[in-house]
């Protein structure tokens, strides 16, 4: 019967909200009462069926509107996409694993056949049908990066590999946390990561670089990363800060429930076979204070995370302003009993 | 074993004599379908085992076929007869209908594509990765030279392939009819945007690395490929300390090889003394370190504190490491 894509939107009225079914599998990032950086990378394998790691590539029930909302994100400012000239061929490499997982993930709404290089596509959700020749950009409507992160929810960056280190040379940045491809765009690892506070003093960069190199095809690899956002809105981009910076001022203890988001990365990392660059997809969820409170186990530990946050760390992502506010709400949802151990709800 | 790639199980499609020293393997999937899609440069390390349940040799071997072709992959292994057997065994036991299991691939030699010309340098059997980067680099309009020497006519593996292939863009050295790469001047006369890719002898990358340099080229555009195959050597003791093993290292083995036998699997990748991977602590040690490898500094190989287990061996009374 496959996925009941629902029709909702991530900016003006708002209308995103999590079915129960969806809210029992978020991907809740504390496995313990309290949070600090760390090298959190575990290998990229099938999870439990039912959570959002059963495939590698997940596709959810929000998969339509976010497609629509990037739309209209590319139609305002294109420079949200770009991939530097030699980045073509691990473009075609993004494309050949995305269209690979999701047909394979989910038969009943995407399907892939190859005849060689003559390939075809069908994407039912978005009722595309695609006939190209893979290696040949005239045959497609967009590049092959483009073309198919058109049709893939969350981010990507696609990092070439020289010199000892990992270089953003291609990317399309429309779900982003506060950060902007086409200003990393060329940078290397150590450079889009220098305004991270505390984590270079932990050597949490050299040693993470150090793995990243040394992933190797067929063994991907991941790990969470988290913020919060005012309003279900996914492109809280810098370019756009005048829109949703002015959000974080119009939390009240009334609208916590509704407006407040805890903004949840599943960044993956994948060797990308052609070009020898990798993908790092960074997949984007939300769920609000209210979804979250029905486990009680998640609003209990939330609160005590966001309580005992350092101020560097709640700085850098931007909660001063409402965090008293949210963690006196949470505060209600905390009757102070041990939380069990590990992500899931009780 | 956990600690390298995942692993491809393969059957021996073909197994072809190329010239006196050098014999091509040819791999398929033995589930039928493909073998994953590699990039030119890559390599595979090969599971040798003697007999069924032996402890494996492992060796890495670059992938020469065109990486177009998923259909099987083609590696070409140069017979060694005074090393550790690993070619021997290639040469003499593996058959046609045999299988293998061998890594997925691995780059540590990958072509830079914002290059605007690859000038590749090789001798001797380091061909094989340029076999399947000019392939590469043929599919996709790619501007690439090659300066490829050898000993003998009879010896010049895959000289006469890559000639028909790419014609002028191929240039072959007899070192018995006096032929040299004129270096200096190659070097001199490239347009601006030329990355350097080198694979062969230790002596050439050195040359071609130091000629470089002389030349002003910035390191980031020279590349090579220095794989050294373990070398054999006197048997020696060593003591695991984590695991709390005591180990003896045979004379055809590699540590590595000892220390696995041994149930312990240290993280490895190119099993060729280069990825820095298998990178191991030396607690103590009374004695002479071999160092064969080259990815610690001269100055960890003068402290006596490090140890690259795939390539590396040691001679003295006892050594003592942190695994």
């Amino acid at each position: 019967m496959g996925i009941q894509f629902r029709t909702e939107t991530f900016r003006d009225d708002f209308t995103f909200r999590n079915s129960p079914e969806h809210i029992r599998r978020f991907p809740f990032p504390f496995h313990e009462d309290s949070y600090m950086y760390a090298v959190n990378i575990e290998p990229h394998v099938p999870g439990p069926k039912g959570s959002v790691l059963e495939n590698l590539i997940d596709v959810d029930e929000h998969y339509v509107s976010e497609m629509a909302d990037r739309a209209l994100v590319l139609a305002e400012d294109p420079l949200r996409c770009q991939s530097l000239p030699h980045m073509t061929l691990a473009g075609w490499d993004l494309l050949e694993l995305l269209m690979t997982e999701q047909a394979k993930g989910y038969p009943e709404h995407f399907t892939l056949t190859r005849d060689g290089d003559n390939w075809h596509w069908i994407n039912r959700p978005l009722g595309i049908d695609q006939k190209f020749v893979f290696g040949d950009l005239s045959t497609l409507p967009y590049g092959p990066m483009e073309y198919i992160t058109r049709q893939s929810q969350g981010d990507f960056c696609i990092l070439d590999q020289r010199d000892g280190n990992l270089w953003m040379d291609a990317g399309i940045v429309t779900t982003q946390a506060d950060w902007s491809l086409d200003f990393d765009i060329g940078m290397n690892f150590f450079e889009w990561h220098a305004p991270v506070p505390l984590a270079h003093e932990k050597g949490v960069f050299t040693r993470a670089l150090k793995f990243l190199l040394n992933i190797q095809q067929g063994q991907p690899a991941r790990r969470l990363n988290w913020t919060m956002t005012i309003n279900p809105r996914l492109d809280t981009s810098p370019e756009n800060f005048h829109k949703w910076g002015p959000d974080r001022t119009t939390v009240t203890p009334e609208n916590v429930g509704q407006k407040v988001h805890l903004r949840v990365e599943l960044q993956s990392f994948w060797r990308l076979p052609r070009s020898n660059a990798m993908v790092f997809p960074i997949r984007c969820y939300l769920i609000k204070m209210d979804e979250l409170a029905t486990s009680k186990k998640w609003a209990r530990r939330l609160h005590r995370v966001l309580r005992d946050l350092p101020e560097e760390l709640a700085t850098y992502k931007g909660l001063t302003r409402y965090r008293p506010t949210v963690v006196e709400w949470l505060a209600k949802h905390d009757d102070g009993a041990p939380t069990s151990s590990g992500f899931g709800p009780d | 074993m956990s600690a390298g790639t995942t692993k491809l199980d393969v059957t021996v499609a073909d197994v072809v004599p190329v010239n006196e020293l050098v014999t091509r393997f040819h791999f398929r999937p033995t589930n039928g379908g493909h073998l994953p899609t590699f990039s030119g440069g890559a390599h595979v390390v090969v599971e040798m085992r003697e007999h069924e349940g032996a402890t494996p040799r492992l060796n890495p071997y670059s992938l020469m076929s065109s990486p177009l072709n998923t259909a099987e992959y083609t590696i070409s292994v140069r017979r060694d007869d005074v090393g550790r057997g690993g070619s021997l065994f290639m040469h003499r036991q593996v058959k046609p209908g045999d299988r293998m299991v061998i890594s997925y691939p691995v780059n540590l030699f990958s072509l830079d594509l914002r290059a605007k010309k690859h000038l590749m340098i090789a001798g001797g059997i380091g061909i094989t990765p340029f076999m399947a980067q000019t392939a590469q680099l043929a599919s996709s309009s790619g501007n690439f030279e090659l300066h490829y020497a050898c000993r003998t006519a009879s010896l010049f593996t895959y000289g006469d392939v890559l000639a028909e292939r790419y014609g002028k863009r191929i240039h072959l050295y007899h070192d018995d009819r006096g032929e040299k790469i004129e270096l200096a001047r190659l070097l001199a006369s490239q347009p601006l945007g030329t990355h350097l890719y080198i694979c062969g002898p230790a002596p050439m990358i050195d040359w071609v690395r130091n000629t470089a340099a002389a030349s002003g080229w910035p390191s980031e555009t020279v590349h090579y490929e220095h794989f050294s195959a373990p070398k054999p050597g006197l048997p020696f003791d060593v003591t695991l300390a984590v695991s709390d093993k005591k180990i003896r290292v045979g004379e055809q083995q590699s540590l590595l090889e000892a220390i696995e036998a041994a149930g312990v699997d240290p993280p490895y990748l190119c099993r060729g003394g280069v990825c820095g991977q298998c990178e191991t602590n030396v607690i103590s040690s009374d004695g002479k370190f071999l160092h064969n490898d080259h990815w610690l500094s001269e100055e960890e190989h003068r402290s006596g504190k490090k140890i690259m287990p795939c390539v590396s061996r040691f001679e003295g009374r006892s050594l003592v490491l942190e695994r």
